[in-house]
């Protein structure tokens, strides 16, 4: 009885503004295994999708932000505590999408889970760490204060479909700003159950956007979106870097071009998105 | 008051006349490369005027892609051969002589500025020049300090910095660039201003003076084609860019994909805001430093104010009289309040861009001082009936003048302050300290000056969010800029 039974699949689709929509513009495309075999029919996100998730995530980061940082702190733990609990499930899908032995697979997400922890931690050590007090020449108490960018747009690595996304996504967010990710369109499964359990881990709807579809088609749009202040290009293809970074002169954006995994890429990113904002207040009886 | 009004505009000033010999301007002017000057009959020359007279001051040596690759190979064979090997020790004390030189000729500094720029010889002998020394005297001291900077335990130079600077502040936006750009241990091309370039090739005497290793800094005077051929230079590692957004993206667009590192620091359109409880005499102060310090040339004025609905009528009424009391002219009076606008084409753009305001319905109001008849002058102007939509309150002008807003509540001021593609300083003025600071929190900019506007030190980290740039200088966050990190 048991060996017929028939698989209940699961519908993969957007995630923005704490809700799991389709594709406005109804689209899909297919996303198979390593072997070539189909896994599902994910949502292809339009340009409108890209838009919507950014005015989410600009609602959202003003909410994230006014949040205590030992609460983000606890938000983003929260999620590791999630993916925890479904490790298995996570390692699988790695390992469907990326074609590696389950051992590898495991080791990944266990690694990405880590560096999810590593992030959380940071949210409240960021201000002590990157700004101070400076001692002006005058009657002024002067601080420095880093505060997000806003709303940052990210390219997700094509390859390390979960463990990849962890520095794109919680760098940004650690320090205060929303995300709008497009997830790998080739790999996204993992990327779309990280966000499924994001859902659950009290982040304001909005923080944590992420898309399925095509580079060549939302890639620009994030760069040229006015309402975007940060863009990771990292894991942008090579020959797409150079125009996406010029397009995103277009209204100042900072923009990451690291790609490593390491901790020195990782605090790059982090710096990349965050702004320092310096307060004279005057002395006086 | 009107019969202290009366009295205080009767009151005469005899002027107090800064004298110019000091400065002792040459006649003509090379590019500074490998530690030498290069002779100006090799190259085009174009000329550096005194805003206030319209009298040439010199002929300068206009720099060419030729000569942008000299410099740029000469910073490359210094930082290869000799500044990458200095020791911060080393390079820490040649800062402090800089420093130390600078404070030693800062009357001529200051002269030479103010008669190449039109700035108040009170300002450039006040803030300008003062200023420059501290910042080599800061940056020295991180010379030899970078592993406890915060970036790690052995942080390195980037290479050649090319580095591009505006004619508001020329010396201290040179040493605001060189200054932490040495000490990181980088080699420099400086490209100053077309319209100000005296005071930075007055500084490679100095440079020459601290005896400085050959090529490490070298500076190269011209226009637009300069910049901008050293911006493409592909020896040059990383672009530090000070000037108008439009500039700035240009910028941006052009090195994508270059791997350079970029830090820009551009234009604004900075809101200070006005709270009925704020000291109503500091506020009208600070109104002016705000907007007419540095005849508003200065990218992060205090050109939008923004003042509560209860205590408007008040403050303009005081603050029409004060503007009536600026003294506007002779820039080496040192009675002067407000000098010259710094050339045509930026006396243009504000007339143009005031004209807009009118067109538009905003009322305006001038001070009524008289202007000079040669030079480049404008009387400090303020608006009233703005609207947000205004482009008086949506472009930057460069100029004195002055756009006044209206909000009722905390967050009104917030939202309208924010409503602006620009980020670099807005100013917060409240005897509420708890508001002051929950207003602060929500602004977005980089710089927030509470009952105090347009203050600078180097310890201070200086530069804009969104449209107004990224990456800071001053204090231990503008090393970064010229850090491999």
């Amino acid at each position: 009885m048991s060996e017929n039974r028939l698989e209940v699949r699961k519908t993969y689709k957007l995630l923005m503004n704490g809700a799991f929509p389709r594709s406005e513009s109804g689209r899909t495309y297919e996303v198979v295994d390593a072997e070539g075999t189909f896994i599902a029919n994910v949502a292809q996100a339009s340009r409108k999708d890209l838009r919507d998730a950014v005015v989410a995530a600009r609602a959202a980061q003003a909410k994230w932000w006014s949040q205590s940082a030992y609460n983000r702190g606890q938000v983003i733990y929260r999620l590791a505590e999630m993916a925890e609990a479904r490790h298995d499930e996570i390692a699988e899908a790695v390992e469907v999408c990326e074609g590696v032995k389950s051992k590898e697979a495991r080791k990944s997400v266990s690694r990405g889970i880590d560096r999810m922890v590593w992030y959380a931690g940071w949210t409240d050590k960021i201000t002590q760490v990157f700004g101070g007090a400076n001692p002006v020449a005058g009657p002024y108490f002067n601080f420095s204060l880093p505060v997000p960018s806003g709303v940052v747009a990210a390219i997700a690595h094509p390859a390390l479909s979960f463990e990849g996304i962890i520095d794109v996504i919680f760098g940004p967010v650690a320090a205060g700003n929303a995300v709008v990710l497009l997830a790998s369109t080739e790999r996204p499964i993992p990327a779309v159950l990280l966000g499924e359990m994001s859902a659950v881990s009290d982040f304001p709807g909005g923080v944590l956007n992420i898309l399925t579809g095509q580079v060549e088609e939302l890639a620009p749009v994030m760069a040229s979106h006015e309402d975007i202040d940060g863009f990771d290009v990292g894991h942008a293809p090579e020959e797409e870097r150079a125009s996406l970074i010029s397009a995103s002169a277009g209204s100042i954006k900072r923009v990451f071009e690291g790609h490593g995994t390491d901790e020195v890429t990782a605090m790059r990113r982090m710096r990349t998105f965050i702004e320092t904002s310096t307060v004279w207040h005057t002395k006086g009886q | 008051m009107e019969s202290l009004h009366s009295q205080l505009g009767g009151l005469q000033y005899d002027a107090a006349p800064e004298s110019a010999a000091v400065a002792n301007i040459q006649k003509e002017y090379g590019l500074f490369i490998n530690g030498r000057f290069t002779s100006p009959a090799d190259h085009k020359t174009f000329s550096t005027i005194n805003p206030a007279t319209e009298e040439t001051l010199s002929m300068i040596a206009l720099a060419d892609t030729k000569d942008v690759d000299s410099a740029v190979q000469s910073a490359k064979r210094a930082y290869e051969k000799v500044w990458s090997k200095t020791t911060g020790v080393q390079r820490a004390k040649y800062l402090y002589r800089i420093a130390r030189l600078i404070q030693e000729r800062s009357r001529e500094f200051a002269v030479t500025e103010t008669l190449d720029n039109g700035k108040p010889i009170r300002e450039t002998r006040d803030i300008d020049v003062p200023l420059a020394a501290a910042h080599f005297f800061y940056y020295a001291g991180w010379a030899d300090k970078l592993s406890h900077a915060g970036f790690g335990q052995d942080p390195q130079p980037l290479g050649v910095a090319g580095q591009i600077i505006p004619w508001n502040f020329p010396l201290l936006m040179a040493a605001w660039k060189l200054a932490p750009a040495l000490a990181a241990g980088n080699t420099c091309v400086l490209k100053p201003a077309e319209t100000t370039p005296l005071t930075a090739l007055l500084l490679a005497e100095i440079l020459q003076q601290a005896e400085l290793p050959e090529g490490v800094v070298n500076i190269i005077t011209g226009d637009g084609t300069t910049g901008a051929a050293l911006v493409e230079h592909p020896d040059v590692n990383k672009i530090a860019f000070t000037g108008s957004t439009g500039v700035g993206r240009m910028i941006q667009q052009r090195i994508a994909g270059s791997g350079k590192h970029l830090t820009l620091e551009l234009g604004g359109k900075g809101a200070n805001i006005v709270f009925e409880d704020a000291p109503i005499d500091e506020v009208v102060e600070g109104i002016i430093d705000g907007i007419f310090f540095n005849q508003g040339h200065v990218c992060c004025a205090g050109s939008r104010l923004l003042v509560q609905e209860s205590i408007a009528e008040d403050v303009l009424r005081r603050l029409m009289r004060r503007v009536e009391q600026l003294r506007v002219g002779d820039p080496m009076d040192k009675n002067t309040d407000v000098g010259a606008i710094n050339s045509a084409e930026q006396l243009a753009r504000i007339t143009e861009l005031t004209a807009a305001g009118e067109g538009e319905g905003a009322t305006r109001l001038t001070s009524t001082c008289v202007l000079p008849s040669t030079g480049f002058w404008f009387a400090p102007t303020v608006f009233t009936n703005v609207s947000q939509s205004h482009r008086i309150a949506r472009e930057e002008i460069f100029g004195p003048v002055l756009s006044i807003l209206t909000f009722r509540t905390p967050e009104e001021a917030v939202q309208k302050a924010n409503n602006t593609n620009y980020g670099l300083a807005c100013g917060v003025w409240s005897e509420k300290g708890s508001r002051t600071l929950w207003v602060a929190e929500r602004l977005r900019a980089g710089v927030i000056w509470a009952n105090t506007y347009n203050k600078f030190d180097p310890t201070s980290p200086f530069g804009g969010v969104r449209e107004s740039g990224f990456g800071r200088e001053g204090g231990r966050q503008g090393l970064e800029a010229y850090l491999n990190v």
